[in-house]
C-alpha cells in the first residue's frame, strides 16, 4: 500500500473547555478525494486547520507524504506546507488586492514571481476555472459569490499543490452554482492528480466530489467508505445526518 | 467556602497574562521587522496611510494648540509680568510635549484604530489564515510594515506639527497681541536648545511604535465577528492612549534626570 499523501493520526484538540476533536483518525491517497460530513460545530473546520498547521493539535499526528509536520521546526514545516492549496469557506480572498493579486499572491510574496509572469499566471488560472480575464483589475468586494469561489479556487491551484482543502465549498451558493463549483473542484483534483480533503454538510456536494465519506461527530470519525455506500452505511448516526432527520442519535443543536 | 481573594487572584494572573501575551507580540513583531522578506510596497503604502493622510489632522491639531496656548501664556505670564515669554514657553511646550504626545493621541484615534479594525476583519474573515496558507507570515506582511512605518513616520509628523504649532503661537502673538514678528521669531530660536528636539521626535518613534504595536496585537487577535473587531479596535484606541500617557512621562523623567 502507498504512502498516504495525508495522515492525521489521533488528533485531540480542546477548546474553550470543550474536547472538539478526541482522537480523529483519516488518510488521503494521492489522487483520491476524501470528504468529512457532519453537523454544525463537531470540529470540521478544526480538523482542516490542525492539517494546515493552522491550529497546533494537543495530541497526535500530521503526517504528510509519511513525515510528521507537528514536531519540524517551523522552517521545514513551512517548506512542506507549500504543497497545500486551500479554498476557504467564505474565499478569504484580500480586500486590499485586485482578483489577480489574489490568485498570484503565493507567487508575488512567497515565491519571488515577476509581476508580469504572475499577472499571465493568474490570467490562465482564472480561465482554468471559467472565470472571465475582464475580472482580473476589479476588488473582491465586486465580485459575487460564486465567482469569489471561483477565484479562491484559482488561488488555490495555480502553485499546483500536491493536497488541495476544501472548507464547504458549497455553503451560500445557489444549487446551479454549487454543481458548477463541484465540477470544477473534480476537474482540479483530476487535472492536478492532487489529493482532496473536503468538509461539508451538502450531502449532495459530498457525494458528487468524495471518493470516500467520513463522518465526524463527538470529536471521533464514527463512519468510513466509499461515496457510492453513503447511503447503505449500517451506521445510524450516518443514516440519520443523510435522510436529514432531526429525530435519532445525533441531537440537533438548536 | 468562597475564598475572597480568589476573584483578586483571577484579575491580577488575566492581566499579568495579556502583557506575557502582549509582550511576545511585540517580540515577534520586531523581529519580524529586520527578518526578510522585507516587504518594500507595503511599507511605503503604510507610510503614505501613517504619514502622509495624517498631515491634515495633525497640521490642524498643531495650528489649534500652537494658537491656544500662546494666548494661555499670555494671560499667565501678564500676572507676574513676563509676557515676552510666550515664545519661549509655546517652543518649549510645543516641541517637548504637546507635539509629540497630542500627535500621538490623534493618531492612537486615526491610526491605530484603522489598524485594529483592518487586521480584525482579515483575522474573523479567515484572510489571515488565507495568507499562512499561501507561505507568506502575516507578522512579515501585516504587522512589520506598520510598525516600521508609524515608528519612522511619526516622528516626521511631529516636526512637521512642532513647526505648524510654532507658527499657530506666532500667528496670535502677532495679530491678536501685538508681538514684534521677528523679535518673537528670533526669541524663539535662541531659546529652543537641540535637546528640546531630540526629546520631543523620540517620543513621536516611541509612540508610533505604541500606536502600530497595539493595533496589531488588538486586530490579530480578535475573534466573534463584527463584535469582536469593534472590540478589537476600541481596545485598540483606548491602550494606545493609555500607553502613550504612560510612557511620555517615563521618557520625559529619563530626560529630565
Amino acid at each position: 500500500m502507498s504512502t498516504p499523501k495525508l495522515q492525521l493520526i489521533g488528533i485531540k484538540k480542546r477548546l474553550r473547555g470543550r474536547q472538539v476533536l478526541d482522537g480523529v483518525d483519516i488518510d488521503v491517497a494521492p489522487g483520491k478525494s476524501l470528504v468529512i460530513i457532519g453537523g454544525s460545530g463537531v470540529g470540521k473546520s478544526v480538523t482542516l486547520k490542525c492539517a494546515l498547521g493552522l491550529m497546533k493539535p494537543d495530541a497526535g499526528q500530521v503526517l504528510v507524504d509519511g513525515a510528521d509536520v507537528t514536531s519540524m521546526p517551523a522552517e521545514i514545516r513551512a517548506k512542506i506546507m507549500r504543497k497545500f492549496g486551500m479554498l476557504f469557506q467564505g474565499a478569504a480572498l484580500f480586500d486590499s488586492l485586485t482578483v489577480w493579486e489574489n490568485i498570484a499572491f503565493r507567487l508575488l510574496y512567497a515565491d519571488g514571481v515577476s509581476r508580469k509572469d504572475a499577472r499571465e499566471r493568474a490570467i490562465e488560472a482564472m480561465r482554468k476555472v471559467r472565470l472571465a480575464p475582464e475580472f482580473a483589475d476589479v476588488r473582491p468586494i465586486e465580485l459575487s459569490g460564486g465567482m469569489q469561489k471561483r477565484a479562491g479556487l484559482a488561488r488555490a491551484i495555480i502553485a499546483k499543490p500536491d493536497i488541495l482543502f476544501f472548507d464547504e465549498p458549497t455553503t451560500g451558493l445557489d444549487p446551479i452554482t454549487a454543481d458548477a463549483i463541484n465540477d470544477l473542484i473534480i476537474d482540479m483534483v483530476r487535472d492536478l492528480g492532487c489529493a482532496a480533503v473536503s468538509i461539508t454538510h451538502d450531502m449532495a456536494s459530498a457525494r458528487k466530489i468524495a471518493d470516500e465519506i467520513a463522518m465526524l461527530y463527538a470529536g471521533k470519525i464514527v463512519w468510513r467508505g466509499p461515496a457510492s455506500t453513503i447511503d447503505s452505511s449500517g451506521n445510524a448516526m450516518v443514516d440519520q445526518f443523510v435522510a436529514g432527520r432531526a429525530d435519532g442519535p445525533i441531537q440537533a443543536v438548536v | 467556602m468562597i475564598n475572597p481573594f480568589a476573584p483578586i487572584g483571577r484579575v491580577v494572573i488575566g492581566v499579568l497574562a495579556e502583557i506575557g501575551r502582549f509582550a511576545a507580540f511585540v517580540g515577534r513583531a520586531v523581529a519580524s521587522c529586520f527578518a526578510p522578506p522585507i516587504f518594500v510596497g507595503q511599507f511605503w503604502r503604510q507610510c503614505a496611510q501613517v504619514g502622509y493622510f495624517s498631515l491634515p489632522v495633525i497640521g490642524l491639531t498643531a495650528v489649534f494648540i500652537g494658537a491656544a496656548l500662546a494666548l494661555n501664556i499670555y494671560v499667565g505670564g501678564a500676572r507676574f509680568n513676563a509676557e515676552q515669554f510666550v515664545p519661549n514657553i509655546v517652543v518649549l511646550g510645543i516641541t517637548r510635549e504637546l507635539g509629540p504626545v497630542l500627535a500621538g493621541l490623534m493618531l492612537a484615534g486615526r491610526v491605530s484604530a484603522g489598524i485594529a479594525a483592518e487586521i480584525g476583519t482579515m483575522r474573523v474573515t479567515e484572510q489571515i489564515d488565507a495568507m499562512t496558507t499561501l507561505s507568506t507570515d502575516p507578522f512579515r506582511f501585516l504587522v512589520a510594515p506598520r510598525v516600521l512605518a508609524a515608528t519612522l513616520c511619526l516622528p516626521i509628523l511631529v516636526a512637521v506639527a512642532d513647526i505648524i504649532g510654532v507658527m499657530g503661537g506666532y500667528l496670535v502673538a502677532v495679530n491678536s497681541l501685538h508681538f514684534n514678528g521677528a523679535i518673537y521669531l528670533r526669541n524663539t530660536f535662541q531659546f529652543m536648545e537641540p535637546q528640546d528636539i531630540i526629546l520631543g521626535l523620540t517620543k513621536a518613534a516611541v509612540f508610533g511604535f505604541i500606536i502600530a504595536t497595539v493595533g496589531s496585537y488588538q486586530g490579530y487577535n480578535s475573534q466573534g465577528g463584527a463584535l469582536g473587531v469593534g472590540r478589537a479596535t476600541t481596545n485598540a484606541v483606548v491602550g494606545s492612549i493609555v500607553l502613550i500617557l504612560a510612557v511620555n512621562y517615563l521618557i520625559t523623567a529619563f530626560f529630565v534626570e
